[in-house]
């Protein structure tokens, strides 16, 4: 799973392994330290080197310590420079792969999972990244240094470590290996105390209109609460850490003085030896702690990098072929399209549906709440794939284009359509980035959109925020539409894009659209009949199944779904 | 987990350090005699360590060196015995050290569950304009990120730097004890360390801002796209995307390579500078033992000593940012918790009521289906009227800022029972009107009268209770569709339940699911369509059995057919209630009392569908697809 990673490194690579290699240099000076110290005060203060030992052996204490100082921060650097490029590369990976997703790859992951990927997963990761380069390579190097040097100081006393290491080691395993599910299940619980709170900000409106505050409150108590145990479950294994390495280490001081002392009495040991072994026995056991702590930030990381290769290993399940081939005109043709949005031939959305749209006609599709009205139209771009038949646009099947000169040539107006941050004009440019001026205003004419731009103080400059919020729903359906016709594009397609414009401007533009769109073909999904009826021919979709496909006039005499309709919309008009 | 392996969060540096830090140490002291007990282990922990090192130069001094020179069993029998309370006192370190850790742990958690509660407790009450203002990424923050800081810093920093802060006092006290000479030498080296300190932590706080704000435009960024990218993927986008994430990511990177090379620097030239210190202290105690001034083993201990000095203080320096990082967001947090919780001066209540024979309301605990509004008076009477669902508008100016208006002089009578719609183009202010019904804001005292009290002494959650309102963007809660039908009402039966939602006509999709009224609506009722899920809202709008009824754009997202199939539910829904409807759809504003167009936040005409019509106005012309509003 980590290997996936592997390639983000990039271009740091040479940071990444020069880091360790860095560190290791570090760790020997750290390692050489205690024993010059104890040269110092075993020649030096006690012994007969004099003062002109210890000074000299301080000195080179000094240069030994710069020395390190060096290593250590150019360690630092490099692991910054490493850490923090590794997780550029994983950011941009992640968000290049998603620019890859199909719309089916897209309604598996839940927006909000995905920017939590983005953002949280991915600073996990860097941050556990950074800290294996820098302490990876430095924890078993000092463990193994550490440990030779106080073999070769006193071999018999050293055995002592024979029995501590051992010990911690099976007490840390213990320790990672059962907080691990434990981590997991309370980042688990964590995540829906978190959605908890992301319900209750998006329906807070719903939350005081029936005065459910109270209840709400108690419900994120609750979640609160079972965070709160499963936080001390988890950590309550991590926090045997530090005691039980107190003991390990203080027991092994206490039994390398008492073994060590009487060595020392028996004239086997020197004292400047001891207090040196002394040095090492806290080395030891603490890159052991060191250790065990990389082992505890994988544990936690490692359900990050496993939310991180998810998206990374996501399968497109829409690929494109090289292809010249140019959309001719904006015919449409289905030959027998079966549809399922789970690619389950038991539960399909639309069910062989043959279906011939002549270049330039004006569609209109009438039909109930889920009667796959959209799945139908979001095959034409190939925003899905069919799962059994042929599509042909412009007389080829849509899967022998490439992607890109389909979808600008097919302009889809989505039901749920978002604008950027930005000017007016910049969320227009979508459509064609070298539109000139005359172009844009053609297009927010066409929409119905100029006026109400011009009413701003600003005009086409007006600055939408983030999201578009500061325009009306019915202002930002019709900046849309505007965007999907500065496309040009052979075919254009309104999946319920005037819901929220009153239905005199809704006329007016299809009005606009009749004038200045001929030789477009254009697709219209409503719930309102006006917003049809004056269409060439009109499709009646009932539970994934055309039912009947005709003019205004055809349909009123024959269609039985088309009459209710009607009925439903003109009752108490006269 | 301690020091060096802290992961690194960016901080943005917080503006009140004391108080914030004060606060949170509220939160932590809550549970005063824990506390103490805490403080007592991490004191017992910290001179355990402390004594033993001290030991180490008894053993040397009084028994090591001595016998070295001529073996006496009565110093063995001392020194076995210095050993044996070494052991014990180290023993009592270790246990005292994981009772801490471990009582800690309790109140690090229970502290974080407080905030989170008072958190969200203060985030229910805050009015709808506070929601206006933020959005929903900003405030979600505070829950993960703000919090996710200051739990690091209580479940590590805390803890280690009151036992560093106790370690340092220790050793220190001991050092100057052993020796006020070398004292003085590591005073002086400690200065230039602080100073090393001082000049890398700046430094690093300004590049962790500077991170801080990138961040904040790479997450931007990456909400928006993430939001929009199947409008991305309609407009082959993807490539443009790809650049200005790059350019922004770059940007990021650099800021973030340098916070973090500062952090990462600052724990190799600490502990250098205490092995630079260690050499110059043993060089000038050499000298002082050479000299006669001290002993061997007061040196080998005070060595041991600085080392121990030294190694808290790189410790608490390590905590820095991520100590600061926290006080940011505990920051943020309580500036959340410190926001004003939507006002209600009101006093007016709902109480259920029974009549009496002369016409009179009497007060009564049980539901009666009679609904009287209990209205006490200075003079110390309370007077009962009966909810009936009549809404007066007179004369209301209104807007959300104070120099825009959205609402001038609406004036309205509803009697009770009467249907009254509202219809104008988008912006006009039809969604305004209805949410000063409900008070999501507030107008000025005597403006709206209910029942022919003024709404301003009503209090807000009776006032709520008495009507309920359908929303255009419905929303569904975790639970089971059985459960999001009953948020209208708490004790409605499960007859009430399937009563309503056979009124709305949603009984038929329901059954349709796998498990029924049991199946788990999850994000958002996502599983659901929009129509279905407006008519689960239609139905939970039911349950809820109000005078008043508030239907915005409620059937919008409803096919007409379907809608034709709900009329006759809704009009028994709406039969005897004071209805408010707003619809672009016209078929659905015809049968109404009485029709107010709307426009820029004045009614311009009223009446109902016929006269309208006749009017040949701004109506007419809507109504036959004649005129243009935008």
């Amino acid at each position: 799973m980590i290997k996936k990673l592997v390639p983000c490194v990039g271009e740091y690579k040479k940071h990444a392994i020069l880091t360790p290699i860095v560190m290791i240099g570090e760790v020997i000076m750290e390692i050489s330290i205690p024993f010059v110290m104890a040269q110092i005060i075993d020649k030096g203060i006690q012994g007969d080197g004099g003062i002109s030992y210890t000074v000299k052996m301080g000195l080179l204490m000094v240069l030994m310590a710069l020395v390190s100082l060096m290593f250590g921060a150019l360690g630092g650097r490099l692991a910054a420079v490493a850490g923090m490029g590794f997780a550029k590369n994983v950011r941009k990976t992640l968000f290049d792969k998603i620019q890859e997703f199909s719309f089916s790859n897209i309604d598996k992951f839940s927006t909000a999972s995905l920017v939590t990927r983005l953002t949280t997963d991915v600073t996990n990761t860097q941050n556990a990244f950074m800290m294996l380069i820098r302490m990876a390579a430095r924890a078993p190097i000092m463990l193994i240094g550490a440990t030779a040097m106080a073999i070769s100081i006193n071999t018999k006393l050293a055995m002592i470590f024979l029995i501590a290491i051992p010990v911690l080691g099976c007490a840390l395993f213990f320790i990672i290996k059962n907080a691990h599910p434990r981590f997991e299940a309370m980042l688990a619980k964590y995540d829906k105390m978190n959605a908890n709170v992301q319900e209750n900000l998006i329906g807070i409106r719903v939350v005081k209109a029936f005065v459910r505050e109270e209840q709400e409150k108690k419900k994120f108590e609750l979640g609160a609460d079972e965070v709160r145990r499963a936080q001390v479950f988890a950590e309550k294994l991590v926090i045997l850490n530090m005691p039980l390495m107190q003991l390990c280490m203080y027991g092994c001081i206490v039994a390398v003085l008492w073994f060590g002392g009487n060595m020392v009495v028996d004239g086997t040991f020197a004292i400047g030896q001891l207090s040196s072994f002394i040095s090492y026995v806290t080395q030891i056991l603490m890159s052991l702690m060191m250790l065990s702590m990389i082992f505890i930030m994988t544990i936690i990381s490692r359900a990050s990098v496993t939310r991180i290769v998810e998206v990374l290993d996501e399968e497109i399940d829409i690929t494109e072929p090289e292809s010249t081939l140019s959309v001719e005109d904006g015919s449409i043709e289905f030959k027998d399209v079966s549809f399922s949005y789970s690619k389950d031939p038991e539960k399909t959305a639309l069910d062989h549906i043959n279906l011939s749209i002549k270049s330039g006609e004006t569609i209109g599709i009438i039909g109930g709440t889920g009667s796959s009205k959209t799945s139908l139209v979001q095959l034409i771009p190939r925003l899905y794939d069919v799962l059994s038949g042929e599509l042909k646009v412009g007389g080829h099947n849509v899967k022998d284009y490439d992607l890109t000169t389909l979808r600008n040539s097919v302009a889809m107006v989505l039901q749920k359509n978002v604008l950027f941050s930005g000017t007016i004009r910049e969320n227009l440019l979508w459509g064609d980035e070298n539109a000139t001026e005359e172009e844009i205003v053609a297009a927010c004419k066409a929409a119905c959109a100029h006026d109400f731009i011009m009413s701003f103080p600003d005009g086409y400059e007006t600055d939408l925020g983030q999201g578009g919020v500061n325009v009306s729903g019915g202002q930002k359906q019709r900046l849309c539409i505007a965007r999907a016709l500065l496309k040009k594009p052979k075919i254009v397609i309104l999946d319920d894009s005037t819901s929220a414009v009153d239905t005199a401007t809704d006329s007016n533009i299809r009005r606009a659209f009749r004038e200045n769109l001929k030789g477009t073909t254009t697709i219209i999904i409503a719930q309102r009949i006006t917003s049809v009826s004056d269409a060439d021919r009109i499709i009646v979709m009932d539970d994934g199944k055309i039912d009947a496909f005709g003019t205004h006039e055809e349909l009123m005499r024959t269609n039985q779904i088309y009459q209710e309709v009607y009925e439903s919309q003109q009752k108490g008009d006269k | 987990m301690a020091g060096p392996m802290k992961s690194q969060k960016p901080g943005a540096k917080p503006k009140n350090l004391v108080k914030t830090f004060s606060r949170i140490l509220g939160y932590i002291a809550e549970n005063k005699p824990l506390l103490i007990v805490v403080i007592l282990g991490i004191t017992i922990s910290a001179g355990a360590q402390v004594a033993g090192t001290s030991m180490l130069k008894r053993v040397i001094d009084q028994y090591l060196e001595p016998m070295l020179k001529s073996y006496s069993s009565e110093l063995m029998a001392g020194f076995l015995k210095t050993i044996l309370l070494m052991a014990g006192i180290y023993l009592l370190g270790a246990l005292s050290s994981y009772m801490y850790s471990r009582l800690m742990l309790m109140i690090s958690t229970k502290s974080l569950y407080r905030i989170r509660t008072d958190l969200f407790r203060k985030m229910e009450s805050l009015p709808i304009k506070y929601f206006d203002t933020h959005t929903h990424g900003e405030l979600m923050s505070r829950y993960t990120n703000d919090t996710d800081a200051i739990r690091e810093m209580l479940s590590n920093s805390v803890a280690n730097v009151i036992s560093s802060a106790i370690t340092v006092t220790g050793v220190f006290t001991m050092m100057v004890i052993y020796s006020w000479q070398l004292t003085i030498v590591v005073i002086c080296m400690l200065f230039i360390s602080l100073n090393a300190i001082k000049f890398i932590g700046g430094r690093s706080s300004r590049y962790f801002m500077k991170q801080q704000q990138n961040i904040g435009k790479v997450n931007g960024y990456i909400e928006e796209m993430m939001e929009g990218q199947k409008v991305v993927k309609v407009f082959c986008h993807e490539e443009v995307a790809k650049d200005e994430f790059n350019q922004l990511n770059e940007a990021l990177c650099e800021a973030s390579t340098n916070a973090n090379t500062y952090a990462n620097v600052l724990m190799p030239i600490m502990g250098n500078l205490s092995h630079i210190q260690y050499a110059v202290t043993a060089i000038v105690g050499s000298i002082l033992t050479i000299n006669g001034i001290l002993t061997l083993g007061t040196v080998i201990s005070f060595l041991q000593f600085t080392r121990n000095f030294t190694q808290p203080i790189t410790q608490i320096s390590q905590q820095f940012n991520a100590v600061l990082t926290a006080l940011a967001g505990a920051e943020r947090i309580f500036e959340l918790i410190d926001e004003n919780p939507e006002e209600d001066h009101g006093y007016v209540t709902l109480v259920n009521a029974k009549e009496n024979s002369d016409g009179s309301l009497t007060e009564v605990e049980d539901r009666t289906g009679i609904w009287a509004w209990k209205h006490p008076h200075k003079d110390g009477t309370t007077t009962y009227t009966r909810v009936r669902g009549a809404v007066e508008f007179d004369d209301v100016v209104f807007g959300y800022e104070d120099n825009k208006t959205i609402l001038r002089n609406i004036s309205l009578y509803a009697k009770p029972g009467q249907k009254i719609a509202f219809v104008g183009s988008t912006g006009a202010g039809k969604t305004t009107i209805t949410n000063l019904i409900n008070r999501f804001y507030d107008v000025p005292d005597g403006r709206i009268r209910y029942d022919g009290i003024n709404i301003n002494k009503i209090k807000k959650p009776d006032l709520r209770r008495s009507m309920a309102m359908v929303l255009q963007d419905t929303h569904l809660f975790t639970g089971t569709i059985m459960d999001n039908i009953r948020y209208g009402k708490m004790d409605a039966t499960e007859e009430e339940v399937l009563a309503a939602a056979k009124l709305a006509n949603a009984d038929s999709f329901i059954k349709h699911l796998p498990k029924g009224y049991e199946t788990q609506i999850t994000g958002d009722g996502a599983n659901l369509s929009q129509g279905q899920r407006q008519l689960l809202a239609i139905a939970r709008a039911a349950v809820a059995d109000p005078p008043v009824l508030i239907l915005d754009e409620a059937t919008s997202s409803i096919d007409t057919r379907t809608e034709a199939l709900i009329e006759k539910g809704m009009d028994s829904l709406m039969q005897g209630r004071t209805v408010f409807v707003i619809a672009h759809r016209l078929s659905t504003v015809r049968n109404s009392n009485a029709i107010m167009v709307l426009e820029n936040g004045e009614i311009i005409e009223r009446g109902d569908h016929n006269e309208l019509i006749a009017q040949k106005g701004k109506y007419y012309q809507l109504y036959t697809g004649m005129f243009e509003l935008s």
